[in-house]
């Protein structure tokens, strides 16, 4: 039995989204990678903000996605959950043009196709990635890594000649308190614990503001008081940005889902609150193996 | 308990004395021309073979620089930046070449018998298009192959060795005589430059004020470069491209302009370095020279500025001593040279310094 979404910004998923001129922003700017300018505002008039659709991808004949369907509301906070092997990592390299699939559809708003854009393009048009392996830039120091990511023209010329803004330096003064790393402002990245690591990183997503952010097991390797503290945080994020999390902490995920989807071989096994796919007999079977 | 204000005192004293050598390396540098004018029997006369020597050590210095601009900021291990040095080089020797031959036929393409310059000789007689190709040749070829191979993103071991291969390729291309460019035995016998005698102590002179302002520039725009976000850029590509992407960067672009810059430095390098030594053939696009660059930036340090160029120093000061002491040990003492950085000084002498300073 398939738990059917019961929100309301479930309600019609756009199937076909007309193409505007907004896309052309996917295919031209492309070209020798000299001058990209940040993407422009996003059309989600439908209050999805992610859609994909009966979208797949075979590693040598392995389908790690098999026509998977998925939607995400705007301001949702989305957990994924599921088995090893269960795709969600391909599930996010496929959201941030890392892979391609060989079919489906896959609508970032309304009118950008995720399908035909760069890894960067989708950064630009306001996609956050957090690797599973908490990644920043470690021979920088922390103030230098948010720079890094803060949102602005990411162009070579720009960067030439790019200085912060006081409004630049408030916005990076507010992140740094926000993930508490105030104190360590000057500390190389590398010399960052494990916990700090993974918050910097969250912090770097704060700072490039994306209308959606993928996080890849935010809380792995951080004590209890941290997790708590992230799952406080998330809450605070959503409804101001759209978060999909992919977690195996299954306490996190009771602390901060509204909505979860459990994958399984590729595709969607259920989907719908924690306690409700928590009774579902397929995943239980799924988990359980029985 | 005293040992933080040490600290401290030691930190603060650090940025000084780097600021005072350096002066005092840029004073010697800029009078060396100056005192080889003097007469030959005053005390303080240098030798026109001094000047040479370290005129074209400074050329590989600037060599170095340029090759830790891509190696130790961007991480691009360039085993092929001799490519660039030497195209350099041989457009500034095709115009040393024209002026040497007066309305004639270069030497070496009289020899083989041929009655006309080949296309791209032609303009090579004025010295403002000859400076134009030394950008050109190598910024052009810097511009394709990286533009193909950032796009395929070549990175690590296969991008070194594409580079050597393709330094490889030019130096087999040169050496035929069928190339235009007078076979393996290049250019040489040049006489003048720009009407002056290129033996002249005047005319040495001023090469070797032109090299030292040229390394200077390059100091000043690493510099620049290095302190910008332009800097930290392709400090952050270097360890985590992957992230820069998902922040919205296009490393393509960042990594093609400080590849060309680098080419382009090189070429100018290259450049003066020919009229200083007086020969360019086509062993200077061997693959060995270019691996004797990267040593430079290894024994002095990557990642910093000074480094490379105390390396290019270093070991080429070595270099001319033991050559002449032991030859047949160079190559061996070069090789002990650089297992001894990889094993034992990571960060090359620069990084020793700086341990040293913190103790």
């Amino acid at each position: 039995m398939r738990i059917t979404p019961t929100a309301d910004f479930m309600l019609e998923p756009i199937l076909d989204p007309p193409i505007d001129a907004n896309r052309d922003q996917g295919s031209s700017r492309d070209a020798i990678g000299l001058g990209q300018a940040a993407g422009k505002g996003l059309n989600t008039r439908h209050g999805t903000i992610l859609t994909l659709e009966d979208i797949s991808v075979s590693f040598d004949g392995f389908k790690a996605l098999n026509a998977l369907n998925l939607y995400i509301g705007v301001g949702e906070l989305r957990c994924i959950i599921g088995p090893n092997g269960a795709g969600k990592t391909t599930l996010m390299d496929v959201i941030t043009g890392k892979t391609r699939p060989s079919h489906g559809k896959a609508w970032f708003g309304e009118t950008l196709d995720l399908t035909s854009m760069s890894e960067v393009q989708i950064a630009q048009a306001g996609i956050g990635r957090k690797f599973q392996k908490p990644t920043v830039f470690e021979a920088l120091s922390v103030f230098e890594n948010l720079e890094l990511a803060l949102k602005t023209d990411k162009s070579v010329w720009a960067s030439l000649r790019a200085k912060l803004t006081g409004e630049q330096n408030d916005r990076i003064s507010e992140v740094l308190e926000t993930i508490r790393l105030t104190t360590s402002v000057n500390r190389a990245a590398g010399l960052l614990s494990h916990g700090q690591k993974q918050f910097l990183e969250i912090g770097m997503l704060l700072v490039q503001d994306p209308q959606l952010l993928l996080l890849d097991e935010p809380v792995a390797g951080m004590t209890d008081a941290e997790t708590e503290f992230t799952a406080e945080l998330f809450k605070s994020l959503a409804g101001k940005h759209s978060l999909m999390v992919v977690e195996h902490d299954m306490g996190f995920v009771g602390a901060i889902a509204d909505h979860v989807t459990v994958l399984h071989q590729g595709s969607v096994l259920a989907e719908g609150s924690l306690a409700q796919v928590q009774d579902n007999e397929r995943v239980i079977e799924v988990y359980l193996g029985r | 308990m005293n040992q933080p204000l040490m600290l401290t005192a030691a930190q603060k004293a650090g940025p000084k004395v780097t600021v005072a050598v350096g002066a005092l390396i840029l004073a010697v540098l800029l009078s060396l021309p100056l005192l080889s004018l003097l007469a030959v029997d005053n005390p303080l006369h240098v030798s026109a073979y001094t000047l040479t020597l370290v005129g074209k050590i400074l050329c590989y210095a600037i060599v170095a620089l340029a090759l830790d601009l891509v190696w130790g900021y961007a991480g691009l291990l360039s085993l092929g930046h001799g490519l660039f040095f030497a195209l350099g080089g041989y457009a500034m020797g095709m115009y040393l070449m024209r002026q040497a031959a007066g309305d004639g036929l270069p030497a070496f393409m009289t020899f083989l018998s041929w009655t006309e310059l080949p296309w791209y000789w032609s303009g090579t007689d004025s010295f403002l298009w000859a400076m134009c190709l030394v950008v050109l040749a190598p910024g052009l070829l810097a511009l394709v192959f990286g533009f193909f191979a950032f796009r395929s993103r070549i990175k690590g071991v296969y991008f070194s060795i594409m580079t050597q291969a393709l330094t490889f390729a030019g130096m087999l291309l040169f050496f035929r005589n069928e190339t235009g460019f007078g076979g393996n035995n290049g250019f040489t016998n040049f006489r003048s430059i720009l009407g002056f005698g290129i033996t002249e102590p005047g005319t040495r002179a001023v090469l070797f004020l032109a090299t030292v302002l040229l390394l200077v520039a390059s100091l000043f725009i690493g510099w620049r470069l290095a302190r910008s976000k332009f800097g930290r850029v392709l400090t952050a590509l270097r360890d985590a491209e992957n992230r820069l992407m998902f922040c919205g960067y296009d490393p393509r672009g960042f990594k093609l302009f400080v590849w060309v810059l680098s080419a382009v430095l090189c070429g100018l390098a290259g450049a003066l370095y020919v009229p200083q030594v007086g020969i360019i053939n086509p062993s200077e696009m061997s693959p060995t020279n270019s691996i004797e660059a990267a040593v430079w930036v290894a024994l002095g340090g990557r990642g910093t500025l000074i480094g490379p160029l105390l390396g290019a120093g270093v070991v080429n000061g070595m270099k001319s001593w033991f050559t002449v002491a032991f030859p047949e040990y160079w190559l061996f003492f070069l090789g002990a040279l650089f297992i001894v950085v990889t094993l034992y000084l990571p960060k090359g002498v620069i990084g020793l310094l700086k341990k040293r300073g913190e103790q």
